[in-house]
């Protein structure tokens, strides 16, 4: 092998060099305005203030703070996080099955055929789409931020806000599994007559039940990280808890509900497998 | 499948169904009373006048030209963190992703593993907080967090990758004299590199709207400019950065779905 390689030299250089080359050229330089706009100074890392800061907080994380009262205080606000997520899904269901059964075009009689309320059915449809899009478009934890202004600090803004942005998600999903689903039962009574409602009941509920709950199990599980994050701009549970012993550079806290949150979501994980499996 | 089984027989009283949706109903009850909060009560609130001025200030956005290229600029901002974030967390990915797959021997594939997780497992938004004290207030500590997260996310699934990816190619050239670099990189690279590409696009996309939001904690983008307006009770200005970041999100969303239905397509 060695000697093929060395008469015939041309052959061991990568004849695509050329191109990769000017390709990372001209990445490079569309790259750099990026990197100014993001303030990309590297050496700030080094800057030996910024690393006593640093290093003063992340020294503290280890041992973690397991004193009785403060163990006490985190569980309380992991159970209050548990039942903001819980609370939060139970609301935005509330909101995602009249939407998501507006929004499914397995379910729209004006497919079938143009009826006497046609342009009307098409306006609603228009409507609930565009709320869809508002109340899952923006983060929860902007509406947490703006709910805290209007409910005070605490829990209530934060299960709002999950209720609004997983109402918007859930009602998503909920109609693309209903048009992803054997439609034609629902069509035929449709067509036979049948409401809406009764439609969805008779002719789509049974065949897509088993999915509708198992993502929404699975949305619960999400709903509990986000209920901490929410909680950083106070909307209560374990995430305003470490937004405040962030805030007071208390890394043995820190550390004690960065665990705990570890070892919720775990346990979250679990909890939602288990329920989706039985749900099979 | 389930549709079938019901046509055959008639679904049997399940005890067990019952006993599973008392016990799931009893736990959200059992959360809104723990929490103190009665639905009811929400639409009432609605229905009083507290919050319709809060909605009214709120309708009035600002549109003056100075403000509207400040928020041009904050968008681009939030749109390089995210940019430069991701490619910095694909190539250190890649770096994390050969011990992850178990290239070098089973300790530094726990060893990575755990690194990824732990990464990962840490919310961005702590991050961002813990960056913010290492480099200070800015659009640096944001990118920083989102590297350190996605670097975590995407170094497993290109693990997860290259595990499942054939080795002939890099075997060949290994037993042809190739160096283990050259190897990797005409061997393995060309198979694997449009699945990286795929997860680290998607990863950008979520990261786009992480960016918007780590402002809360002071790294920069819209985020920040969303929280210093609140605070100083501009409701206007804030409403305005709003629907900026919800344009933002449905351009990304309409873009990504594009994209993935011209993917899809192509692979057939």
């Amino acid at each position: 092998m060695q000697p093929y390689s060395t008469t015939n030299k041309p052959l061991i250089s990568d004849p695509a060099a050329p191109n990769r080359l000017t390709l990372i050229v001209v990445s490079l330089v569309v790259l750099w305005p990026l990197l100014e706009l993001a303030e990309f100074q590297p050496w700030l890392l080094f800057k030996p203030e910024n690393i006593e800061v640093l290093g003063n907080f992340l020294v503290q994380f280890i041992p973690p703070n397991t004193e009785t009262d403060f163990l006490l205080i985190v569980l309380v606000a992991t159970i209050e996080t548990l039942a903001m997520a819980t609370a939060g899904i139970a609301l935005a269901i509330l909101i995602a099955v009249p939407l998501g059964l507006i929004i499914s075009n397995s379910l729209s009689i004006s497919r079938i055929g143009p009826g006497s309320n046609y342009l009307l059915s098409k306006f609603a449809r228009y409507i609930a789409r565009f709320l869809m899009l508002v109340l899952r478009g923006i983060p929860e934890i902007v509406w947490a931020l703006l709910l805290v202004r209007v409910f005070g600090l605490g829990p209530t803004a934060g299960v709002l806000a999950i209720a609004i942005t997983y109402g918007g998600m859930l009602s998503k999903v909920y109609s693309e599994i209903l048009e992803s689903g054997n439609t034609l039962p629902a069509r035929a009574l449709l067509v036979s007559g049948s409401g809406r409602l009764a439609a969805f009941l008779y002719g789509q509920l049974p065949s897509t039940a088993q999915e509708l709950a198992s993502y929404t199990v699975y949305r619960w599980e999400c709903a509990i990280r986000a209920s901490v994050v929410a909680g950083f701009v106070g909307a209560g549970g374990l995430g305003q808890l470490m937004d405040q012993s962030m805030k007071m550079l208390n890394g043995g806290e820190v550390s004690t509900i960065l665990v705990v949150f570890f070892l919720l979501v775990l346990l979250a994980d679990n909890v939602s497998l288990l329920i989706r499996k039985q749900l099979e | 499948m389930s549709t079938l089984k019901h046509s055959m027989t008639a679904q049997k009283f399940c005890v067990k169904c019952l006993v599973i949706l008392s016990i799931i109903s009893g736990l959200i009850v059992w959360s809104f009373i723990y929490l103190g909060l009665n639905p009811i009560q929400f639409f009432s609130f609605f229905a009083d006048s507290n919050i319709a001025p809060f909605i009214t200030r709120f309708f009035s956005p600002d549109l003056s030209t100075p403000f509207l290229l400040r928020i041009g600029s904050g968008i681009l901002e939030t749109l390089s963190i995210s940019a430069i974030s991701t490619l910095l967390a694909s190539i250190i990915s890649l770096g994390l992703a050969l011990p992850t797959a178990g290239r070098f021997g089973p300790y530094a594939k726990s060893i990575s593993r755990f690194i990824c997780n732990f990464l990962r497992s840490v919310p961005e938004l702590v991050w961002a907080t813990i960056m913010v004290l290492a480099v200070g207030l800015g659009p640096f500590a944001g990118t920083l967090a989102l590297t350190i997260h996605t670097a975590g996310v995407l170094g497993r699934l290109f693990g997860e990758t290259l595990e499942n990816h054939s080795s002939i190619n890099n075997t060949a050239l290994i037993n042809s004299g190739s160096g283990k670099v050259a190897a990797f990189l005409y061997g393995t690279l060309p198979g694997i590199y449009p699945q990286l590409l795929s997860y680290s696009l998607y990863r950008w996309e979520m990261n786009i709207r992480m960016a918007t939001i780590l402002g809360f904690v002071g790294a920069g983008g819209l985020g920040q400019m969303l929280f210093y307006e609140l605070s100083l009770l501009r409701e206007p200005k804030a409403s305005t950065i709003i629907v900026a970041m919800l344009f933002l999100v449905m351009v990304v969303d309409a873009f990504s779905n594009k994209l993935r239905a011209a993917q899809t397509h192509s692979m057939g």
